[in-house]
């Protein structure tokens, strides 16, 4: 039952994310992302872990989502047609090369993934508890991280104001 | 042969009968829409389809059944049609999580009490908050799938108006996460049977809204705003956008928005309920009624839900935008912190 979840929830986030880079009319885009992303949190409850799941919805698809929809919408982004005056060749060296990067990642990937040796699903109560468990997450969050939580909080926020510096030269 | 557990079957039965009740529960309260709005309105309302126009929902239903779906030529048909699919999912999906009754064994046919709720999730406050985050998809694809421009503005102003409520929203749920200390919605309703005795003498039930009247109002507040309803129904102000954001449906498709509306007034309730109202206990009477006092809240709630939309006249929209962020959201931050440090002096 578990495994057959699995294979559900991993076809359909892959499916989907294929979607979202694969075809050209963004708003479609969009919501094939909201659904890569709600079944990326149906993975984290058969992990065990509903409040990472819910975490997942809330922040990605009840915010994130919300606003890159709005950007695509408000902004009347066209669809990704074909340039004027048909496709614009590329030049043959170019061609090479980039063959030659995918396959070199392509390689990459099967290395890594044949080296990798499979976990054993852990059948241990507690620790299912601890991972279920707010107040856990919480404490080690706000005591044992407390400094990477706060260093990454102001990093967002350095982010947040270079945006917006950058944006306002432009404007 | 293997066999099958009872309480397997009671269960999966559960979904069907809570997903059947619900739609049911969309036509009643359409019916007593209608004749509220009657009686509001000095007028008799309907009475034609069956004893006292019980049967009117019915004729609705066939009448919607059998128009025709129209579409328009430049509509995104993809989106279109999905849209009011995601409306009506995301209404159905939030009700999973509410507690509607004490555990049962149905008359003694079950070997052990089974607890009336779908799925009791220990994180099911946060389940009620993602969902609810969510419904908004369905009202802004169907303005931007639909190509006209009253949709368009209806779905931009739904969309606007409900994420500046939805903070308020979420702070009421967290000055109850405050007192309560668990994100389990069975644990709060737990919490909540029993009275307390005021000079020893006058009884007060233990509900969490005597703790924060203000969290109840919010709440109460911003869920109206939520679900659209007047007077915050600025999505579909007919004066100025038609219909808004279902203007261009028809049909059964327009059927599931009209659907997903009643349905969200339902779960907005039951979440009051189970959050503020003591969930399905009543004090000094019987746990084993607990369905029956459940409904008992529920209709009172959905009562004054129809009552105020019929009272009330509709906010302009600077207003809307105002009351949300000027007042609505500090009273809610206010709310939390007067909340948290009542619970740290007392608790």
């Amino acid at each position: 039952m578990d495994a057959a979840l699995f294979y559900l929830f991993a076809a359909i986030s892959v499916i989907c994310s294929l979607g979202v880079v694969g075809q050209r009319n963004p708003m479609h885009s969009v919501m094939l992302l909201i659904g890569s992303f709600i079944s990326l949190a149906g993975l984290y409850v058969g992990l065990d872990s509903p409040f990472v799941a819910v975490t997942q919805i809330i922040v990605y698809t009840g915010a994130i989502m919300v606003l890159f929809l709005f950007v695509v919408m408000l902004l009347n982004a066209p669809r990704e047609d074909l340039a004027p005056g048909g496709q614009v060749p590329i030049p043959r060296n170019l061609k090479v090369v980039g063959g030659l990067l995918s396959l070199s990642m392509a390689g990459m990937l099967v290395w890594a993934l044949s080296r990798l040796a499979p976990t054993p699903f852990v059948e241990d109560p507690q620790a299912a508890a601890r991972v279920e468990s707010v107040r856990e997450i919480g404490l080690v969050l706000f005591r044992d991280h407390a400094f990477a939580f706060e260093v990454t909080s102001i990093l967002i926020l350095v982010a947040m104001v270079g945006a917006i510096v950058l944006a306002k030269k432009t404007v | 042969m293997p066999t099958i557990d009872p309480v397997l079957i009671f269960q999966i039965s559960l979904i069907g009968v809570v997903f059947l009740t619900l739609q049911i529960s969309a036509a009643v309260l359409v019916y007593f829409e209608r004749k509220i709005a009657g009686w509001a309105q000095d007028r008799v309302g309907p009475n034609r389809v069956g004893p006292l126009g019980l049967l009117q929902p019915l004729a609705d239903i066939v009448k919607l059944i059998f128009k025709e779906e129209l579409r328009p030529k430049a509509a995104d048909a993809w989106l279109f049609y999905l849209a009011p699919i995601l409306s009506a999912t995301t209404a159905f999906a939030a009700f999973a999580v509410i507690p509607f009754g004490p555990p049962t064994t149905l008359f003694g046919l079950l070997d052990r009490p089974v607890p009336l709720q779908v799925a009791d999730v220990n994180v099911a406050l946060l389940v009620i908050f993602a969902i609810t985050s969510m419904g908004i998809y369905g009202i802004v694809l169907a303005g931007w799938a639909s190509n006209s421009k009253y949709a368009l503005l209806g779905g931009l102003r739904s969309s606007a108006q409900m994420i500046s409520y939805e903070l308020s929203y979420g702070m009421a749920l967290a000055s109850v996460l405050v007192i309560a200390n668990t994100l389990s919605l069975r644990e709060l309703v737990d919490q909540q049977a029993g009275v307390w005795w005021v000079f020893g003498a006058i009884p007060i039930p233990k509900w969490n809204v005597f703790l924060t009247p203000v969290g109840f109002f919010i709440y109460f507040v911003a869920g109206i705003a939520e679900t659209n309803r007047a007077p915050f129904d600025f999505p579909e102000a007919e004066q100025e956008l038609v219909a808004g954001y279902h203007t261009e449906y028809s049909s059964m498709s327009f059927a599931l928005f009209f659907l997903a509306e009643y349905v969200n007034m339902v779960t907005v309730s039951a979440v009051a309920i189970s959050l503020f109202l003591g969930g399905f206990y009543m004090p000094f009477l019987p746990d084993s009624f607990g369905l029956l006092w459940f409904l008992l809240k529920l209709a009172v709630l959905l009562f004054i839900y129809i009552w105020m939309r019929w009272t009330l006249p509709r906010y302009r929209y600077d207003q809307l935008m105002d009351f949300g962020w000027k007042r609505l959201l500090p009273l809610a931050i206010l709310n939390v912190l007067a909340t948290a440090a009542g619970v740290l002096y007392w608790g």
